[in-house]
């Protein structure tokens, strides 16, 4: 457990890094990249935990696309999925440790 | 540049508050919420013995000198008074079909704040003051107000105000039903949600009298007894709907609609915990 959570953490202090890919970023790369953040995105909502933030790259990412910067459209749809990734573990993880916070 | 800093203090945010949770015991399976009264009343008093046990209800005015000083000054000309007259107006307003709001409401909706929320067998799920104004509203063919400010504010803030000095008196009745909403709203207080990884105990048990930027964060115990408040920040009077959504969003986490059921169910929880603590509604805050 404790494992999965240092990954966790690793990869989100490392995703506040990611810089976008140095090779141009296609319509087709944006395509498949907002197809997986959409879906991790709507798996969190369907675990009642979306993040803010996740939302906000999904529609960053929609509207660089709009605007033809497909790299930029890429990166933003890559932070969102991983965002609603760790939304997705952060529910799992707390399905039975909330109560370790609890009062008794 | 800054919106990758920001992203990576969340992660470390959430990499120290995951790693440094307590190795405590999971807590006991089988729901008691009388022995959870106890231990939650218990925490608090033990955690601020200095403070009276009615004077949780104040919020971070019970856990602050100064701000409790000028608390007082600012209740000779309270900020929600004009939310009383219109709540008032509102109640007694006829609607199209010639009855109003307080038809439906024992004792007219005078004085009865302190039995919101409670558990209807018939609906088969937790019923708030604000759930009840609306089904009210929408059972006379009238719209339901907005769920987190204005008119809805401004009628439960007199329901409140008329009820001042009376202790909570929420129930948990023998329904396996009613037993899973309060154990919903319990398991909702204690989640981490959000970017930042916070629950709602993560400020209102961990830390209230800590200040969180400029703000006093206030004690679990008896925050909803203030409720609906008015909120300097807000510029304007909230329902505990807004407290709830604005609490979720301030963590970055996407709002649930208010009055879903987890939302209700954590208002029945945090009301039950509450129980004899006297209601002070309407509030004001900063």
């Amino acid at each position: 457990m404790s494992r999965s959570i240092s990954a966790l953490a690793v990869a989100l202090l490392l995703g506040g890094f990611v810089m976008p890919a140095h090779a141009a970023s296609t319509e087709a790369d944006y395509k498949a990249a907002y197809a997986a953040a959409e879906s991790a995105n709507a798996e969190a909502g369907k675990l009642r935990n979306q993040w803010t933030t996740a939302v906000s790259a999904l529609k960053a990412s929609k509207a660089a696309a709009e605007a033809g910067d497909f790299d930029k459209a890429t990166a933003e749809a890559k932070k969102s999925e991983q965002l609603s990734k760790a939304a997705i573990f952060q529910t799992n993880e707390q399905k039975e440790n909330w109560k370790l916070m609890e009062i008794r | 540049m800054r919106r990758f800093s920001g992203l990576a203090m969340a992660g470390l945010a959430i990499a120290v508050a995951v790693l440094s949770a307590p190795p405590a015991a999971m807590a006991a399976d089988t729901p008691n919420p009388p022995a959870d009264l106890k231990a939650f009343q218990k925490f608090f008093k033990d955690k601020f013995p200095k403070v009276k046990f009615e004077d949780f209800v104040n919020g971070p005015y019970s856990m602050d000198e100064g701000l409790y000083k000028q608390w007082k000054e600012k209740e000779e000309f309270p900020p929600y008074e004009f939310a009383l007259d219109l709540g008032k107006e509102l109640m007694a307003k006829p609607f199209k079909n010639g009855k109003t709001l307080a038809d439906c409401f024992p004792n007219k909706g005078i004085g009865i704040r302190q039995d919101y929320p409670h558990f209807d067998a018939k609906q088969g799920k937790v019923i708030t003051l604000e759930l009840a104004v609306n089904q009210c509203l929408e059972a006379n063919g009238e719209q339901p107000y907005s769920y987190v400010k204005d008119e809805m504010a401004a009628v439960t803030a007199y329901m409140a105000y008329t009820s001042r000095g009376k202790v909570f008196d929420v129930k948990i009745p023998d329904d396996p039903r009613a037993l899973a909403a309060y154990e919903n709203g319990k398991r909702y207080f204690y989640t981490r949600r959000g970017q930042l990884n916070f629950s709602c105990a993560t400020c209102h048990v961990q830390s209230p009298g800590e200040r969180i930027r400029a703000e006093v964060l206030a004690p679990a115990l008896g925050i909803l007894n203030a409720m609906p408040i008015y909120r300097s920040e807000w510029s304007g009077m909230g329902t505990t709907s807004r407290r709830f959504t604005s609490c979720n969003s301030q963590v970055r986490g996407v709002p649930l609609k208010p009055q879903d059921e987890e939302y209700r169910d954590l208002e029945y929880y945090l009301s039950y915990v509450s129980n004899g603590l006297p209601i002070s509604g309407p509030g004001a805050r900063p």
